[in-house]
């Protein structure tokens, strides 16, 4: 009676352990679910082109620093011949290429792969108010007007923000605001005075520099766009329209009104930068790696995934084997259907996994039927028992071997698959199999034979569950789950399915004679 | 043809979960199994506390001892060949008589000499021994089954079994062979159990299969309203088994020879469930008054009359509803 409660507890804290391992990784890392989910990410290859004459060449770029709402999994530069370094700047970053003698055309390749993370902030600090801006006359008075009379059209930040750049466009040349844009002004400049106006109204503001992501492959453009902080979050503004837009598609390349790219040299020609972003779809996991490893966590680190791959693919399948357990002691204890052996059918189910269902049944019960046909008649023969098991293990072997070369004369390819079958295995169901018929009849050793085939046949429905499988292997942790329900399942005193039937004539009510 | 979970439980009825967790566990010590698990070890034990057994006539141990068969069986006319550790009967061979082509076997088919060494040398492999490691043979008395039963077995030996929990006789049967069972006195070879009240040592209904029936399947007699001779010698012979090894649940298999009186065939850590179908009767309640007594009594007769007032078939357990 003392130990009424343990078990309970131990599995209790197993099944907590387990689940809370398994959310922290989850949630916290955030890795997948389901190996179908996809995640999208995409490849922008910056191309920067040029023809020098033969003298040193230094070509600075900008380069995305975590972009806000992307991840980015991997990035590498292409240059033979030119030296590289990288450096930080007031947020952003810069790749810079050197070469001392850069004769002819040149290509030099910056290609970063990034994926959609709605959690990435962007590599902003703490947001400071702006100082207010000083101009000279007119600009001063047209500068206030503005403000005033944009502030009274609008109700908060965001829409003062869209209708300070609505009056930015539609200004006539001549009234003070278009003085303030001046004539066939660019992007940029349209930004840069409504960072003006915004700082003359005490908003926030900041020029971001970036390209647009779509789901086809395209070549893209480095576009300014405006990013206002309303307190909580920057909202973004295209500054042709005034319109608010959301960013998801928007992969920042680096904040400031200072340009792209930036070549130091004598005489070169033909400078060009292309930027191609072409879209992928990589197995979650990978991201999920990349995201923990950037976190600093070493959920990664100690899993599966730093094992070699072929050992991964090992695990992928021994991990489902506890599960295949669970059900086999489900299927005895619960249900309370006789099998051969404790743990033949599940390893007549990892069997089914190579040959499918409907051909391992019909392969396994083709194999037994015939060894025990053998088997009957070396029982004739008096052998002794190991050297009979020998002989029984040898017969289900060429029997196998007949049904793979007989499938493959008739071209099914599944006969094959026959050599996965664990013989050992085999060759004790059949030894057993026949004693039990020797012993106690036909009937009892069908029984027990179908026994382990239903439970082969549940252990394979569940073990070939696809989600199941991945989950184990992302979440090992998961085995303690079924440790604890493993536990419980051994202190269950309730009766068995079958019972129920065994027993039934002694129900209350049918014992009175 | 199916019963639900509480009226199962209502009816007292024990399932292997239950009997494993609850009792088997807790009441039998792993290391007191290999005494009833070994018949030669329990052979021994019962001899040395002045218990009746079948006569021991010798022991086959190696695959040599097989080749000298005909040496050790000597001038023997009938004896029982069976596994030192087999269990459900398997493995039993029932010799009548010894003629110069082979053995005479119960139901009067002839196994030759080379047929019983090979029986033998695969018994010794482990064939029929509980997790297959190797075994020995044991040959010893026949035993010459009371005629009480002649009218209600199918050749084969009737057997008693009595569960005995913590000392005290709980439920009782007598299992009868069938031409299904082969002779064998194994419930899951086919063979009835039918129930015996413990009070007083009569048969009442039995189980064939998991149906309850009135008469034997082969000679159609009815099996109620038998009288157990030395039912008070039984009892106490099973009961006495608790004392000797120790075992708090146990099922004690007992022959009833016409010569010797009751012997004792074998003991069983792990009996079976079926006794409550024979008995018509669950087990949860005998055995849960049992462990509602305040003190177990270390007298074994005392034990036994308990049992006799305690669990007459049909009579309300004190506190049961």
């Amino acid at each position: 009676m003392h130990q009424k409660h343990h078990v309970p507890i131990l599995a209790a804290l197993l099944i907590a352990l387990g689940l809370g391992l398994f959310w922290f990784k989850a949630v916290r890392v955030g890795l997948p679910l389901t190996a179908n989910l996809e995640s999208d990410i995409w490849t922008v290859e910056a191309r920067v082109s040029f023809v020098g004459d033969g003298g040193p060449v230094k070509a600075n770029i900008r380069i995305p620093n975590n972009p806000a709402g992307f991840g980015i999994l991997d990035e590498n530069f292409v240059s033979r011949g030119y030296g590289l370094s990288t450096s930080e700047e007031q947020g952003n970053r810069e790749a810079q290429w050197s070469r001392r003698a850069a004769g002819g055309p040149q290509a030099l390749y910056y290609r970063v792969s990034v994926y959609r993370d709605s959690t990435v902030q962007g590599n902003v600090g703490e947001v400071e108010p702006p100082s207010l801006p000083i101009l000279e006359e007119p600009f001063a008075t047209a500068l206030d007007e503005l403000v005033a009379d944009v502030r009274a059209r609008s109700a908060d930040t965001a829409t003062f923000a869209e209708q300070a750049l609505k009056r930015l466009n539609t200004a006539a040349p001549d009234d003070g605001v278009g003085l303030m844009v001046g004539e066939s002004a660019s992007t940029l400049d349209l930004a840069r005075v409504a960072q003006t106006i915004l700082a003359a109204a005490a908003i926030p503001s900041r020029i971001a520099q970036g390209i647009e992501v779509r789901m086809e492959p395209h070549f893209a453009a480095v576009e300014p766009w405006l990013e206002v902080y309303d307190g909580e979050r920057w909202l973004h503004f295209n500054p042709r329209s005034g319109e608010q837009f959301e960013a998801a598609n928007r992969l920042t390349w680096y904040y400031g009104t200072s340009p792209l790219l930036l070549i130091d040299g004598e005489r070169i020609r033909n400078i060009d930068t292309e930027i191609f972003v072409r879209r992928d779809v990589v197995d979650a996991l990978s991201i999920a790696e990349q995201r923990a490893s950037s976190m600093g966590s070493h959920a990664i680190e100690f899993s599966l995934f730093s094992l070699p791959i072929r050992t991964q693919a090992v695990y992928s399948v021994l991990l489902m084997i506890p599960l295949g357990a669970l059900v086999m002691a489900v299927m005895r204890n619960v249900v309370g259907i006789p099998t051969f052996g404790t743990f033949t059918p599940i390893l007549v189910a990892l069997a089914f996994r190579e040959t499918r269902l409907l051909y391992g049944v019909l392969l396994f019960s083709l194999v037994v039927a015939l060894g025990l046909t053998a088997r009957f008649y070396l029982e004739k023969l008096r052998l002794l028992l190991v050297p009979r098991l020998a002989a029984v293990l040898t017969v289900v072997v060429l029997l196998m071997l007949s049904i793979s070369i007989v499938g493959h004369a008739l071209d099914l390819e599944t006969g094959l698959s026959i050599a996965l079958f664990p013989m050992v295995i085999l060759t004790m169901v059949i030894e057993r199999m026949s004693i039990v018929w020797d012993e106690r009849g036909p009937s009892a050793a069908l029984t027990e034979g179908v026994g382990s085939l239903i439970v082969a046949m549940v252990a394979y429905v569940v073990m070939s569950i696809d989600e199941l499988e991945h989950l184990l292997f992302v979440f090992p942790e998961l085995l303690l789950i079924i440790l604890g329900l493993c536990l419980l399942l051994g202190r269950y005193t309730g009766y068995r399915l079958t019972e129920m039937v065994r027993f039934s004539e002694l129900s209350t009510g049918k014992t009175a004679k | 043809m199916f019963a639900w979970p509480g009226q199962l439980k209502r009816a007292g009825v024990v399932g292997i979960n239950a009997r494993n967790a609850e009792y088997i566990m807790r009441y039998n010590e792993r290391k007191r199994y290999p005494l009833v698990d070994d018949k030669l070890q329990t052979k021994a034990l019962a001899e040395a506390s002045g218990m009746a057994v079948p006569e021991l006539y010798g022991v086959l141990k190696t695959q040599r001892d097989v080749q000298t068969l005909h040496d050790t069986l000597g001038k023997l006319e009938s004896f029982v060949m069976k596994p030192a550790r087999g269990s459900g009967g398997d493995g039993i061979v029932v010799i009548k008589g010894v003629t110069p082509r082979g053995l005479r076997r119960h139901d009067g088919t002839l196994m030759t000499f080379d047929e019983a060494r090979y029986h033998a040398s695969t018994t010794l492999s482990g064939q029929y021994s509980l997790a297959g490691i190797p075994d020995q043979v044991m040959i010893e008395y026949r035993v010459r089954f009371d005629p009480l039963f002649e009218k209600v077995a199918y050749q084969g030996i009737p057997d008693i079994r009595i569960i005995v929990f913590q000392g005290y006789p709980v439920m009782s049967m007598v299992r009868l062979p069938t031409r299904l069972s082969d002779g064998k006195a194994n419930l899951h070879q086919g063979a009835i159990g039918v129930g015996i009240d413990i009070a007083s040592g009569v048969t009442s209904s039995g189980s064939f299969g998991n149906d309850i029936v009135t008469e034997h399947p082969d000679t159609g007699f009815p099996i109620a309203g038998l009288t157990i001779p030395d039912w008070e010698t039984i009892l106490r012979l099973s009961a006495r088994c608790f004392d000797v090894t120790g075992l708090g649940y146990l099922g004690v298999d007992i022959v009833l020879d016409k010569d010797r009186g009751p012997l004792i065939l074998e003991l069983n850590a792990r009996p079976g469930l079926n006794i409550q179908i024979a008995n018509a009767t669950g087990l949860g309640g005998r055995l849960q008054h049992i462990e509602s007594q305040p003190e177990l009594v270390a007298d074994c007769e005392e034990r036994v009359a308990f049992a006799r007032r305690e669990f007459a078939t049909g009579a309300k357990l004190a506190g049961e509803m």
